[in-house]
This record gives C-alpha cells, sequence and structure tokens, in this order.
C-alpha cells in the first residue's frame, strides 16, 4: 500500500512534450545542471579512493536492507531510550494523519519546515493546510516553489525550473521586496521573511538524511541553516523518515558524509550537518517525535533486482548527469522523485497511474549508473522494471515475430530479402539522398525528427555470397 | 589470426557497406576473415525493451553460431555491449564466447597490436563515443588512437562528446520528442565543429544522428568509423 505525490497522472511521453515547448525551462535546467555537473567531477575528481567509498556505500546500505527489520527496532528502542517517540506509518495517508495530530495537540496552526523529500513525498503541506495549520517551508529553494505554488522539479534543487529574475517575481508577487535579482539580494529577503517565522514557531518538522540504529540519533545535512535554525527553536520537533534511512552505527556516517555533499551539492563538505538524540534537557525541542514511514518501501525491497533503489541517498546527481532529465525537468515524471531514480523508485513504490511509463524515460545511456555514489545500476533495474510491467499487445506480437524470424538462418535470410526489396520503391521516391523525410504512422515517429535510412541495395549476407562463394 | 565476423542484424540489412569495411581492414592486415552464415540478431532489441523470453533464442544461435572461434570481431559498441553484459546473465555457460567477443577498436588495438591500420582520409572528422561504447565496454580512447593514425586525417574535438545522442533504441520512437531534442544538440555540436564527418562505434547513433544531420544545412554526414579505417585515398 502506498500514495502521496509519487504518482505520476499522465503517461511521461505527453508529460514530457509539453515541456519540452518551455524554451525558458530548457535553457534554465541546461545551465544549472552543467553548473552543478561540473562541480561535482572537480570535487569528486580529488578524492583518491571515491571507487572505494561509493564500494563501502552501497555494502552498508545493502547490508541495512538485508537486515532492515532488526535494524528498525533496534532504532526504535535507541530513539526511545533517549526521549523520543517513535511512530510508525504503512503510508502516506496514515503518516500525514499522525503527524496532524501531533501538530493539533500542541496547539499550534504554523509550523515551520526543514527541506524533506518525505514529507513531499507523503503530501504533508496539503494534509496540515486542509487541518487549517500553516507549513512553512524554509529551505529558500522549496520557498520560492511554495510562494509560486508550484511543485519541486528537483530532489536537491526544487526550484531549479526558474531563474533569478523569475524568482525576484514570484518573491515581489508575495510581498518579499526584493531591491534587484542579485542571489544576495534575494537571500536577503527571504531571511526577513524567515526570521519571524523562526523566532515564533512552536512546532519544526524535518526530513532526515540518516538515522542510526546504535544511538537513535537522526542527522540532518544541509547548506542555509535554516534547517538548524527549524531543529533546535521550536518545542516540538516532528521528523518523518522513510524506514530505509537507517545505518547500523554512527561511524557509517563517515562514508556517507563524504559521498553525500560531493554527489549533490558539488561540496567538499556541506556546511551544516545537524545530529541529535532524542531530547536533552534544557537544550533544544524538549518533545522529539519521529514517524517511520514505509509507502511502498516494504514492496521494493522484496524485488530482488529492484531492491538497490532503497540505497538511494537522495543525492541526485543522477538528476544532474541524465539528458533526459536536463531536456524535460522534474515536472515531467509526475512524483516528488524524478529523473532517473525517479524513474525506478516511483514505479516501485507504486505500481498506480501512469507510472508504468517512466521505466521507459531513458535511453539507458548509463551516465546515472557512472554518477550514483551508492553504485545503484539504474540501468539494470529500468530494463527490469520493463521487464516486469504490461506490454502493449502489438508491441509483444511484433516483438515475437522479430524474434521467431531471426532464430533461423532461412528465415532470417528470406526476412532480410523482403526488406529490401519493400524498400526498392521508396528508394526510388528518396531519390539521391539516400533517406526518407516522411513515413506513415507508426514509422512516423522516427521521421517526425529525423530522415530514415533505407536497406541496402544488397545485404551483406548477400556481398558475402557473391564474393567469396557461400551462403 | 582467423577472425570470425558478426555483422550485426542492422548492418546486414542497412549498413552493409560497414561489414564489408571490416573484412577489408582485417584482411589488409593479413588476417582471415569468415562468415558465419547461421548468425542473426544478438536480442539487444528484445532484452532492453523487456522482452527476455523473446531475446533468449537469438542469444542461444548466437552461442551456437560462434563458439569454437578464436576470436569474434562486431563493428557495433552495443551489440558487444548485449554480449558481454548481458550473455552472462542469460547463459551462463557460454563464457569462452563472450570473453573472446570484441568491439573492432578492442580487436585492433588490444589483441592485434594495431593503431596505424594503413588507412588515408583525407578530411574533417570529429568523434562521438556512444554510450555502451564508453559506459558499458570502456572503449576509451581506443577509437580515437585508431582515427588519429589515420593519414590525412583532421580529427576535431567535439563539445560535450559525451552526451547520448538520443537515440536509446525504441526510445527513439517511445519518446520521440524527448529524443528529437537531445538529437538536435548533439547535430548543433557537431554541425559547429565544422566537420564533414562524424564518425562512431555503432550505426544505430549513426543512423539516428545521420538522419538529424541531413535535415541540417551543414555538410557533415554520419559515417561508421570502420569505413574510415578501410579508406584508402
Amino acid at each position: 500500500m502506498s500514495g502521496g505525490n509519487i504518482v505520476a497522472r499522465r503517461p511521461f511521453p505527453a508529460a514530457a512534450r509539453e515541456e519540452l515547448g518551455d524554451a525558458q525551462l530548457r535553457a534554465n535546467l541546461r545551465k544549472a545542471t552543467h553548473t552543478i555537473r561540473d562541480k561535482r567531477l572537480r570535487v569528486v575528481g580529488e578524492v583518491p579512493d571515491w571507487e572505494a567509498l561509493r564500494q563501502s556505500g552501497a555494502a552498508i546500505k545493502d547490508d541495512v536492507l538485508s537486515r532492515l527489520p532488526e535494524l528498525l527496532e533496534e532504532f526504535e528502542a535507541t530513539a526511545t531510550a533517549a526521549g523520543a517517540t517513535v511512530h510508525w506509518a504503512r503510508d502516506a495517508a496514515e503518516a500525514c494523519a499522525v503527524v496532524t495530530q501531533l501538530v493539533r495537540d500542541t496547539g499550534a496552526t504554523e509550523v515551520v519546515k526543514v527541506k524533506s523529500m518525505a514529507t513531499q513525498e507523503i503530501g504533508l503541506n496539503e494534509a496540515l493546510e486542509a487541518a487549517g495549520i500553516d507549513a512553512v517551508e524554509t529551505d529558500l529553494a522549496e520557498l520560492i516553489v511554495q510562494l509560486a505554488d508550484d511543485t519541486p522539479s528537483h530532489i536537491l534543487v526544487p526550484a531549479i525550473h526558474y531563474n533569478r529574475s523569475q524568482i525576484r517575481e514570484i518573491f515581489t508577487r508575495n510581498g518579499l521586496s526584493a531591491l534587484t535579482d542579485d542571489p544576495p539580494a534575494l537571500a536577503e529577503a527571504a531571511r526577513r521573511h524567515l526570521r519571524a517565522k523562526f523566532l515564533s514557531a512552536r512546532v519544526g518538522i524535518s526530513g532526515a538524511n540518516f538515522a542510526v540504529a546504535e544511538s537513535g540519533a537522526l542527522v540532518v545535512v544541509e547548506s542555509e541553516g535554516n534547517g538548524r535554525m527549524c531543529l533546535t527553536l521550536p518545542e516540538t520537533l516532528i521528523s518523518v523518515v522513510g524506514i530505509e534511512k537507517i545505518l547500523p552505527t554512527f561511524r557509517d556516517l563517515e562514508v556517507f558524509l563524504q559521498l553525500l555533499p560531493r554527489s549533490s551539492t558539488g561540496e567538499r563538505m556541506n556546511p551544516y550537518t545537524s545530529l541529535w538524540t532524542g531530547v536533552t534537557p534544557g537544550d533544544g525541542p524538549q518533545t522529539v517525535h519521529i514517524v517511520l514511514v514505509d509507502n511502498g518501501r516494504t514492496e521494493t525491497l522484496a524485488d530482488d533486482v529492484g531492491r538497490q533503489a532503497l540505497r538511494c541517498i537522495r543525492c541526485s546527481a543522477c538528476l544532474n548527469v541524465c539528458p533526459v532529465y536536463e531536456r524535460v525537468g522534474g515536472h515531467a515524471y509526475g512524483s516528488v522523485y524524478p529523473g532517473p531514480i525517479g524513474a525506478i523508485l516511483s514505479p516501485q513504490m507504486s505500481g498506480e497511474g501512469a507510472n508504468r511509463t517512466l521505466p521507459y524515460a531513458s535511453t539507458l545511456c548509463g551516465a546515472c549508473y557512472d554518477a550514483c555514489p551508492v553504485q545503484i545500476n539504474i540501468p539494470e533495474v529500468l530494463v527490469h522494471l520493463r521487464q516486469t510491467g504490461p506490454h502493449p499487445v502489438a508491441e509483444r506480437a511484433a516483438m515475437r515475430a522479430l524474434s521467431w524470424a531471426m532464430r533461423d538462418r532461412r528465415r532470417y535470410t528470406a526476412a532480410l530479402r523482403a526488406a529490401r526489396r519493400g524498400a526498392a520503391p521508396v528508394r526510388w521516391v528518396a531519390g539521391r539522398r539516400g533517406t526518407v523525410r516522411h513515413l506513415p504512422w507508426p514509422l512516423s515517429r522516427w521521421t517526425s525528427t529525423r530522415d530514415a535510412p533505407l536497406p541496402a541495395k544488397q545485404t551483406f549476407r548477400e556481398w558475402w555470397a557473391t564474393e567469396r562463394g557461400q551462403a | 589470426m582467423k577472425v570470425a565476423l558478426f555483422v550485426t542484424c542492422v548492418n546486414d540489412l542497412v549498413f552493409p557497406g560497414t561489414g564489408r569495411a571490416v573484412v577489408q581492414v582485417l584482411e589488409r592486415l593479413g588476417h582471415t576473415v569468415e562468415f558465419p552464415v547461421e548468425q542473426g540478431c544478438c536480442g539487444q532489441m528484445h532484452a532492453n525493451s523487456g522482452y527476455r523470453e523473446e531475446a533468449l533464442p537469438l542469444v542461444a544461435n548466437f552461442v551456437k553460431t560462434f563458439d569454437g572461434y578464436d576470436a569474434v570481431v562486431g563493428p557495433s559498441g552495443s551489440c558487444v555491449a548485449m554480449v558481454r553484459d548481458w550473455y552472462p546473465k542469460l547463459v551462463p555457460d557460454a563464457t569462452e564466447v563472450v570473453a573472446r567477443t570484441y568491439e573492432l577498436s578492442e580487436l585492433l588495438v588490444d589483441v592485434l597490436g594495431v593503431t596505424d591500420v594503413g588507412a588515408t582520409f583525407p578530411h574533417r572528422v570529429t568523434y562521438h563515443p556512444t554510450c555502451h561504447g564508453l559506459r558499458l565496454l570502456h572503449l576509451g580512447d581506443r577509437p580515437r588512437r585508431l582515427l588519429e593514425s589515420v593519414r590525412d586525417l583532421e580529427l576535431l574535438d567535439l563539445p560535450g562528446a559525451e552526451e547520448c545522442c538520443g537515440f536509446g533504441g525504441t526510445f527513439s520512437v517511445k519518446n520521440a520528442g524527448v529524443s528529437g531534442a537531445m538529437l538536435a544538440d548533439k547535430c548543433r555540436s557537431i554541425v559547429d565543429t565544422g566537420a564533414e564527418y562524424v564518425a562512431a562505434v555503432d550505426n544505430s547513433c549513426l543512423a539516428h544522428i545521420g538522419g538529424g544531420l541531413s535535415r541540417t544545412s551543414g555538410p557533415a554526414k554520419a559515417i561508421h568509423y570502420a569505413e574510415i579505417l578501410a579508406a584508402t585515398s
């Protein structure tokens, strides 16, 4: 059972076509993804044991996944002993209900939020709004998206689809005055807006990058320090955490705190890493809740090939190197998890809606696998999901016919000859260029964007038979 | 050395000149080429599209056809990657034929120890490293080294060379819009180099790139690098 903002409403090709029409979007994405891509390459290149680190990251995560129930129980015990209250949620709706009730119990009508994928996934802001509670996003990019009444289009940089003059416009519309569209001016406007919220908020809501089983500690990795404000100032802190975020020991952070910043922001180290363990009397939030969310993860874990997607640490390196993501942006994927990782994560967490079209949203170019800090073989999982998903009837028939024809020498030779002969009149039409500009449906899907080549006048095997007297 | 040519189905039907070029290059270097006529398709399209059962008979046919040859050469990065990457999972006992199947540049540079194949090609050429050649076979600079040794050839750097051209097999028709957007960017990079030819190790990517280039006003054409290596004037 699962739900929330991980179900694509429209098939990927249709959604992508619409996004492709937005020239400004493509220019923004190209500039941003190439900038982060180059930064990542530089800082990864300076680590001599990067490949060993990736292997360690993958191995630690695989170990966690192989004994997840036991580690989760250990985490519950240690976190509880440290003064936190642990809640369990099977799906998005349950998680939202738990958090909403916890906020209601405090009597607060406004909460401040740390940037979090888990709360985006479960649709928490919408649920809180329905309960009359204002959820204020405090991450700069999430704030931009929230003020624009939009949805995030990137895991790390939710407002990647906007440039700075568009951001200034959004701010101005919402009464945040920025004198220019210089990044410092925009940041200052957001700072003034948020400072008042931090000081008055009684409840903070976060996710967590890691949850340490041996101690019950949670870890949030961020750049701005706004997260640190939310984690320390309010009286009550509620953290929504996917069950795969567990790490066995504190020592394991050594690997991930090297892998994550270099892969995500292209920095050697992120500016703020916050760790907290339950309640510390007289310091920070005195009421601490942790909501552990499944929402389709257990089903993903059950798949031998697909479970590697649960190693993901949400760095978004795969998005930044993906040529498909670069052209269409995150909204085309219809889920809070876009790009290559989204194309394998969303359909595994939920088979609903148009999620089945996502495994085809890739050329299998492999750039994502090379970039992944925990070695998720995304192309392998994409093909696996194509294998296990439903196939169009006509396509299956064509694939079967081709396989039947090509497995036997006589049938294969006859098929090649038939294709060559069938192309003869087309070749006459094609004339000297030798390629075809328009073909009827379904081949028009090829000629919509490029000319089609024609079968040669003589196949290779015919040439060989003539020249070498065989076949 | 006796080498079996695995021409690939796309080359057999649409680009036989690439197969002939491989024969010419290897024979010029003093090797014997055989063409086992039982060969068909390697099964890549089926396997990558989620039709593993339909791929299996094709895989079995490949293994049966090429079993026993000292070396098998395929002028296609993606078909050879299919053999190397997929076959061990599909037919675990086919390790020998898999280990002896090479992409052309691997055979020339690693097995035969040649980078100068005696070719002459007086043209401006840029090289696009295809994804499967680059990231699955790890061909590295082998094809470039072969091209750099061709007489009178001017090799031009392609900006963003390692970015996918947008072909992706059935992706090119299932997501034709995105594929076309990637192609347009690739074509622009190629045209901007001022090259007369863009060379690559895979005719399926080249059919896509060439089909895009023929809609641009520039002179650039797609060519399989084996045909450059075969050229002598």
